[in-house]
């Protein structure tokens, strides 16, 4: 599914590198944790999955399905299946939720040789998918993301998701900012995604969120590269023991 | 003081061969604005309310030609309204192409039909407005159309009117040069929308005086354009009674020079007047929103919103002032101008002003200039929405407080429409 190979990347316009080799193979259906120290370059690797500007790709490669996923523009890379849940969700004030939601499907429709969906069909969906998060109707009529709180946010970033359908999904700190409940939620609508083809990287800091969300793999990820990858236990002796013996081993 | 040589000649040049009507309560009104455009001369790049504007073409002897663009272009607006359409061709009423005026539940008349009635209505509206707008600023561009106006209609609403009116100004000479004045009264609890829409000639000046008695409501929303080579100069002056209600909205898209004042008096309390615009230039493009909103009476609320949409060199200018009266206590005003520049040549000029004499008021004002927001972009781009339409809709975004002044659902619709339509041809 997602095969990233010797990944290098510099920021564009400063001489700073942040990352220095990631390699990583997410086969379809499984879910894939990346935890690390602040600064690792984590939050980095899903921006240049996604093609946020600002990067620079000096080495290696990234493909989604084959495809090149860095040759592509970032509508391009949703539309051939990723999908990255942001950390800090963008408010657009003036564009209504569901203008968002309808736009962005149709787009991603269009570009799979689909018709639009109807307006029938479309608010069928969204209410369905949105009872299941227990996001409101109010919620969907207001701009998007604008006056959300933190759990409110996190949860619309879970119903695009859901409403998109994509194949590879990212999660950048989806935990951060939430109480348990709201992480609760969060997770049980990501679960319900969980369907034995679609793939998960979820990039977080505590191990909590991954109690909810069970891994297949886990990966720590320090100074721009990934250095220790294991099974679900690993995330639990992080949890115990912190990060730095894991750093002093590497050194 | 003696008006400058200069001033005289261009004054001279400028009305050269303009109709003068002398008859009737018309004629007098004529005279009076004749002589008061003597004193003033016409506005020249060195006046301070004329600082951001090239005012050259607008007092010119002559029109420049202006290439006819023709609807086509645009995405047509109010064509699904149930309304009354009154056609001027070149700056003449054209009755063929008309709806039957009597269809709005309305009075409406020609300007020169009813200079020939004596002691009729619009004898104390006509010119009335606009000799007061004079004050503490010039305006002689309006004071010129008072006196020398071609054509024009008289409208007035006993009650609620049955249609909108839709005055379409159709530009078929290249040269042609249109001054038009409209009165129009709405009584005492009566309610009246007219929509305006077209560009109208070459060269366009416009007078469009209100007068909204107490309880009474207004509601104008324009389109302006479609013809880029367009220039026009229009002024809105209106007075409003007690617990009435004035709403105007201009969209602007394209249109080499446009200056659009609008000068409101809120003259009587518990009375509201809110006047909005969204802009969107490319390339030679120069707007101007020029607005003065007086409070002269207690409880009154105005709200004043421009947002301009820059590109290719395209000038905005917002020139907007509250004046708070002495007496006209619990005043709540409000104004906002802002542009979103989508390249570093495009420019947004803005003048904002408060002049507040009363103490218990509440007035604010903001004005900013930015360029679009990149992660907004990324964002929509994420969720596989291309770049150009991502553009768009956040250009639609920025516009719609604008927008959402425009009370009635389905010409607001026609507005968003047409924008949309200017987005999809004008996307870089």
């Amino acid at each position: 599914m997602l095969e990233i190979n010797n990944l290098h990347v510099k920021l564009e316009e400063e001489d700073k590198v942040i990352l220095r080799g990631v390699d990583l193979l997410v086969k379809p259906g499984e879910v894939h944790a990346i935890m690390g120290p602040n600064g690792s370059g984590k939050s980095t690797l899903s921006y240049v999955l996604s093609g946020r500007g600002g990067y620079q790709v000096t080495e290696g490669s990234a493909r989604l399905d084959g495809q090149d996923l860095l040759a592509m523009e970032p509508e391009e890379r949703a539309a051939a299946g990723l999908f990255l849940a942001f950390q800090y969700p963008v408010e657009i004030p003036g564009v209504g939720n569901m203008t968002f939601l309808r736009t962005a499907l149709n787009a991603q429709r269009k570009a799979q040789g689909l018709d639009d969906l109807s307006a029938g069909d479309f608010l069928k969906l969204v209410r369905e998918k949105a009872k299941a998060l227990k996001i409101d109707a109010e919620m969907l009529k207001r701009p998007v993301n604008v006056g959300f709180s933190g759990g409110e946010k996190k949860r619309n970033e879970i119903l695009q998701m859901a409403v998109l359908e994509p194949k590879m999904c990212i999660l950048d700190e989806t935990d951060s900012g939430l109480d348990v409940d709201a992480m609760k939620l969060v997770a049980d609508g990501v679960n319900a995604l969980r369907n034995g083809r679609r793939s998960f990287l979820v990039i977080t800091h505590y191990q909590r969120l991954l109690d909810h969300i069970k891994p297949d793999v886990v990966h720590i990820m320090a100074a721009g590269r990934i250095i220790r990858s294991g099974g679900p236990d690993l995330a639990l002796e992080v949890e115990h023991n912190g990060y730095a013996d894991l750093l002093a081993e590497v050194k | 003081m003696a008006l400058a040589e200069a001033k005289r000649a261009t004054l001279a040049a400028r009305t050269a061969g303009l109709t003068v009507v002398s008859e009737g309560w018309l004629g007098t009104a004529r005279a009076a604005a004749r002589a008061r455009l003597a004193a003033m001369g016409l506005p020249a790049r060195r006046d301070e309310y004329w600082r951001y504007t090239d005012p050259t073409s607008l007092t010119a002897a002559d029109p420049s030609p202006a290439r006819v663009d023709g609807e086509e272009e645009e995405t047509p607006v109010f064509t699904a309204i149930d309304r009354v359409k009154l056609v001027f061709v070149d700056g003449v009423f054209d009755a063929k192409a008309s709806d039957d005026p009597r269809l709005a539940g309305v009075e409406i008349e020609r300007l020169a039909e009813a200079a020939a009635r004596p002691g009729h209505w619009a004898r104390d509206l006509f010119g009335v407005l606009e000799a007061r707008g004079q004050s503490p600023v010039d305006r002689p561009l309006a004071t010129m159309n008072t006196a020398y106006a071609t054509d024009g209609v008289l409208i007035r609403a006993t009650a609620r009117a049955r249609k909108p009116i839709s005055l379409i100004y159709i530009h078929k000479s290249e040269t042609s040069d249109a001054i038009l004045h409209h009165c129009i009264k709405v009584e005492t609890g009566a309610d009246l929308t007219v929509l305006e829409n077209g560009p109208a000639a070459a060269r366009f000046c416009k007078v469009m005086e209100v007068e909204v008695a107490d309880g009474g409501s207004f509601h104008h929303v324009r389109a302006q354009g479609p013809d880029h080579e367009r220039r026009a100069v229009t002024h809105v002056f209106a007075r409003l009674g007690a617990r009435s209600m004035f709403k105007s909205f201009t969209l602007t898209a394209n249109g080499r020079l446009t200056r659009n004042e609008v000068v409101i008096e809120l003259a009587g309390a518990d009375s509201m007047a809110h006047v909005a615009g969204a802009t969107m230039g490319d390339g030679d493009f120069h707007h101007d929103d020029t607005v003065f909103v007086t409070h002269a009476a207690e409880r009154c609320e105005s709200r004043q919103v421009f947002k301009k949409v820059l590109k290719n060199g395209a000038v905005g200018v917002f020139q907007g002032k509250i004046l708070v009266k002495a007496g006209a206590q619990k005043t709540d005003g409000y104004q906002i101008s802002q542009s979103l520049l989508l390249d570093e040549d495009s420019q947004f000029l803005a003048k904002p002003e408060l002049e507040i004499y009363a103490d218990d008021v509440k007035c604010s004002h903001g004005s900013t200039s930015g360029a679009i927001d990149e992660t907004a972009l990324f964002y929509l781009q994420s969720r596989g929405v291309p770049k150009r339409a991502a553009q768009a809709l956040l250009v639609l975004a920025f516009l719609s407080e604008a927008i959402q002044e425009i009370d009635d659902e389905a010409i607001a619709e026609d507005i968003r429409g047409r924008l949309e339509g200017w987005l999809n041809r004008h996307a870089r």
